[in-house]
C-alpha cells in the first residue's frame, strides 16, 4: 500500500499517479481507477507513452551526465517498490531495467489502454446507489469504495478463488485524493473533524484486501490539508509505503539558489518492512524531484558548488539552514531533530 | 510467569521484538495466543521460519492460536452472516458493542487449557495495540480490554502478556499516548525500541533501553535501567553496549 502525501497544488502527485498506472498497462496488468475529482476515463487518456530502449538511450546523452545511472535506478526503485502477496514481485523478463520510462510530453496510445483490463470507480456516478454491505460507521463514499473493489477482486479471481484461471495477472488500484472534501469527508477542513476514524478504517480494510489478493495500490492525499496530524500518524503506521511529495513552488525555496535545479524534494516515510527482519534501507535520504521537459526525475540531492567569490554573511545562513534540513532527513529507521555542530 | 511485557517504539520499527518473542515463547513450549492486527499470517510465518520456528506446524498442534486481525475484518464486512454461536472477535467493528468484549473472549477462550494439553504456560502476543485505535475503540475500551487480559492471563492462568505500542516523543496523538502511558505504569518489564537520536545509521539501527519494573513488584526498590544498540539482519539482531558497534571497533 503505497501512500502518497500530495504536494500543495497536486501537480507533481498527479504525476506520479499516473506513471502508477502507465506501469500498469505496459507490464499488462488491470487497473482500478478511482476518483472523485474527474473521471476515471480522462485520466486514462492522460498516461504517459512509454519510451523504448533506443529512444531512451539517446536522452541519455544528450542529458549533461551528473545523475549516475546507478542512482537513477535506485531512485526508481524506491518509488517503484509495493507489496504484492508472493509470486508477483519479478519483472517481466522481456526488459532488463526494474519498470518503464515515460515520456510526458505525449500520451499513451489509446490501442495500448485498451490492451488491458481496466475498471473505474467515478463517486459522483456512483452516489445514487446505496452500499450493500454492513458501513461499520464508516463514511459511506468509502464504504462504496470498498465494496465496488472487493466485487472487482472477486469476480476477476485476484484472490485465487477460481482456480480454474491459470494466468494469474495484478490488479493495480489507483486512488486519487483521498480524504478531500470531495469524497465527503472533512478532516481536511475542521480540526475537530467529526469522524476521525473513517479514513484509518478504510485503510484497514484496504489493506486486508491487497493482502488477500494480488494487487497493489497507490493513493494520494492531500495531507497538508489535514490539520488533525494524529490522523496522519495512524495512517503512516497503516502504510506499507510513505511519499511526500513538497514541491517548490510558491514557497521561499523557489528563489533559493540552492534548490535552482529542482522543483521540490521527495521525502521518504516510510518503507515496507515485509516479510523480513530487516527492510531495504538506502544510504541516502535526501531525493528531490524535478520535471524535465520530458521525463521526471528522482535524484539525490546535492548541493550546487559554491562558485561566488564573496560569500555573504546572508547566504551563508542559508546554507546552514539547508544544511540542517539535509540532515534531518526522514526514514523508517531514525529521525534526526539535533544539528550537530563542529 | 504472570509478567506483562511492554514493547515499545519510538521513531523505528520494533516489531522485530515481536517476531522474537513469537519464536523463544513457541520454542519453549508454551501455548500462544497471536493478536496479529498489522500483518498478514504469511509475513510472520516466512519470518519465523528465518528464524527457525514453523507457524504452520504449530498451528496444527494447536500450540499456536492466530488471529489475523486483516482476515477477521474482511470476512466481517464481507461475509456471510455471522452464527450466532461465534461472534466475530472484532465485533465492535460493526458499531454494536463499542467495547472489546468479543476480543477478550476469544483470547480467554484460547489460552484456558483443554484437558490434554500438556503446554508450560499461556502467553498472549499483541501487535499491534494501535491498530485497535485507529478502527475505532476508545482508549478506555483497549485500557479495559488489556486489564481483562492482565487479570485472567498473568493472574488467574499464570501466564505471560506482551504488547507491542507505538509511541512518538512530540506525538499528536493524545489517545495513543494515553494508552501507551497508562501501560508503561502497569508493566514489568519494558523494551523501548527508538531510532538513534543523531539520525539514521546503517551499522546502528537503533538503541533499546531495558527497564525492568522492581518498584512494582517490591517497595522502594528502583527500576533497572539498561541501554543497549542494536543492528538487525537477516536472520538475528544483534546487541551491543553502546558505541561498540561492530563497524567502529
Amino acid at each position: 500500500l503505497v501512500f502518497t502525501e500530495e504536494d500543495k497544488y497536486g501537480l507533481y502527485s498527479n504525476l506520479l499517479f499516473k506513471y502508477f498506472l502507465a506501469e500498469g498497462i505496459v507490464c499488462g496488468h488491470d487497473l482500478f481507477v478511482a476518483s472523485a475529482k474527474e473521471h476515471p476515463d480522462s485520466i486514462l487518456k492522460e498516461l504517459p507513452a512509454p519510451l523504448l530502449d533506443d529512444t531512451y538511450g539517446k536522452e541519455l546523452e544528450d542529458e549533461a551526465a551528473a545523475i549516475k545511472s546507478g542512482d537513477f535506478q535506485d531512485s526508481m526503485k524506491i518509488a517503484w517498490r509495493y507489496q504484492n502477496l508472493p509470486k508477483m514481485e519479478t519483472t517481466p523478463t522481456t526488459y532488463t531495467r526494474f519498470g518503464h520510462y515515460y515520456d510526458v510530453s505525449k500520451k499513451m496510445s489509446p490501442e495500448l489502454c485498451q490492451s488491458i483490463k481496466w475498471h473505474s470507480f467515478y463517486l459522483h456516478e456512483e452516489l445514487s446507489s446505496e452500499p450493500k454491505t454492513k458501513t461499520c460507521n464508516m463514511n459511506s463514499a468509502y464504504a462504496k469504495l470498498l465494496q465496488s473493489i472487493q466485487r472487482i477482486i472477486s469476480q476477476e479471481g485476484f484472490d485465487g478463488s477460481d482456480p480454474q484461471k491459470k494466468q494469474r495477472n495484478v490488479l493495480r488500484i489507483g486512488i486519487q485524493s483521498l480524504g478531500s472534501i470531495l469524497w465527503g469527508d472533512d478532516i481536511c477542513c475542521s480540526d475537530t473533524p467529526e469522524d476521525t476514524h473513517s479514513l484509518t478504517k478504510f485503510l484497514y480494510v484496504l489493506r486486508g484486501l491487497l493482502r488477500k489478493s494480488l494487487s497493489a495500490c497507490i493513493i494520494t492525499v492531500p495531507a497538508h490539508l489535514i490539520q488533525n496530524k494524529a490522523i496522519m500518524e495512524r495512517v503512516t503506521n497503516l502504510s506499507d509505503m510513505v511519499v511526500g511529495l513538497e514541491s517548490f513552488i510558491g514557497s521561499e525555496r523557489e528563489t533559493n539558489p540552492l534548490y535552482k535545479d529542482y522543483h521540490g524534494l521527495v521525502h521518504v516515510h516510510q518503507i515496507p518492512r515485509l516479510n523480513s527482519l530487516i527492510c531495504d534501507v538506502s544510504d541516502t535520504k535526501d531525493l528531490a524531484f524535478r520535471l524535465k521537459r520530458k521525463l521526471f526525475t528522482i535524484e539525490r540531492l546535492h548541493l550546487p558548488p559554491d562558485l561566488s567569490d564573496t560569500v555573504s554573511r546572508a547566504s551563508k545562513q542559508d546554507l546552514a539552514e539547508s544544511a540542517k534540513l539535509l540532515s534531518s532527513g526522514c526514514g523508517a529507521m531514525a529521525i534526526g531533530k539535533k544539528h550537530l555542530d563542529f | 510467569q504472570g509478567k506483562f511485557t511492554l514493547l515499545r517504539d519510538t521513531r523505528t520499527d520494533g516489531s522485530f521484538l515481536v517476531h522474537h518473542f513469537l519464536s523463544f515463547y513457541l520454542r519453549a513450549g508454551c501455548k500462544v495466543c497471536f493478536v496479529a492486527l498489522l500483518q498478514s499470517f504469511s509475513h510472520y510465518s516466512i519470518v519465523a521460519q528465518k528464524l527457525g520456528v514453523s507457524l504452520a506446524a504449530a498451528k496444527e498442534r494447536g500450540q499456536l492460536v492466530f488471529l489475523e486481525g486483516l482476515k477477521s475484518c474482511l470476512d466481517l464486512l464481507f461475509g456471510e452472516e455471522e452464527q450466532p454461536g461465534q461472534p466475530s472477535p472484532l465485533q465492535f467493528l460493526s458499531g454494536s458493542t463499542s467495547d472489546l468484549r468479543a476480543l477478550f473472549d476469544f483470547v480467554r477462550v484460547s489460552l484456558t487449557p483443554a484437558d490434554g494439553d500438556s503446554w508450560k504456560g499461556p502467553v498472549l502476543l499483541v501487535d499491534d495495540l494501535g491498530v485497535l485505535l485507529s478502527l475505532g475503540a476508545s482508549p478506555v475500551a483497549v485500557l479495559d480490554f488489556i486489564h481483562y487480559c492482565r487479570v485472567s492471563v498473568c493472574c488467574q492462568l499464570k501466564g505471560n502478556v506482551v504488547v507491542l505500542v507505538h509511541s512518538n516523543e512530540d506525538s499528536e496523538d493524545e489517545e495513543n499516548e494515553l494508552v501507551v502511558n497508562s501501560l508503561c505504569h502497569h508493566s514489568n518489564l519494558i523494551l523501548w525500541a527508538e531510532g538513534l537520536a543523531t539520525g539514521f545509521c546503517k551499522d546502528v539501527h537503533g538503541q533499546i533501553k531495558i527497564i525492568k519494573r522492581l518498584s512494582l513488584e517490591q517497595a522502594g526498590e528502583q527500576d533497572l535501567v539498561q541501554i543497549y544498540q542494536y543492528k538487525i539482519q537477516d536472520r538475528n539482531v544483534t546487541f551491543f553496549a553502546r558505541g561498540l558497534s561492530a563497524a567502529v571497533l
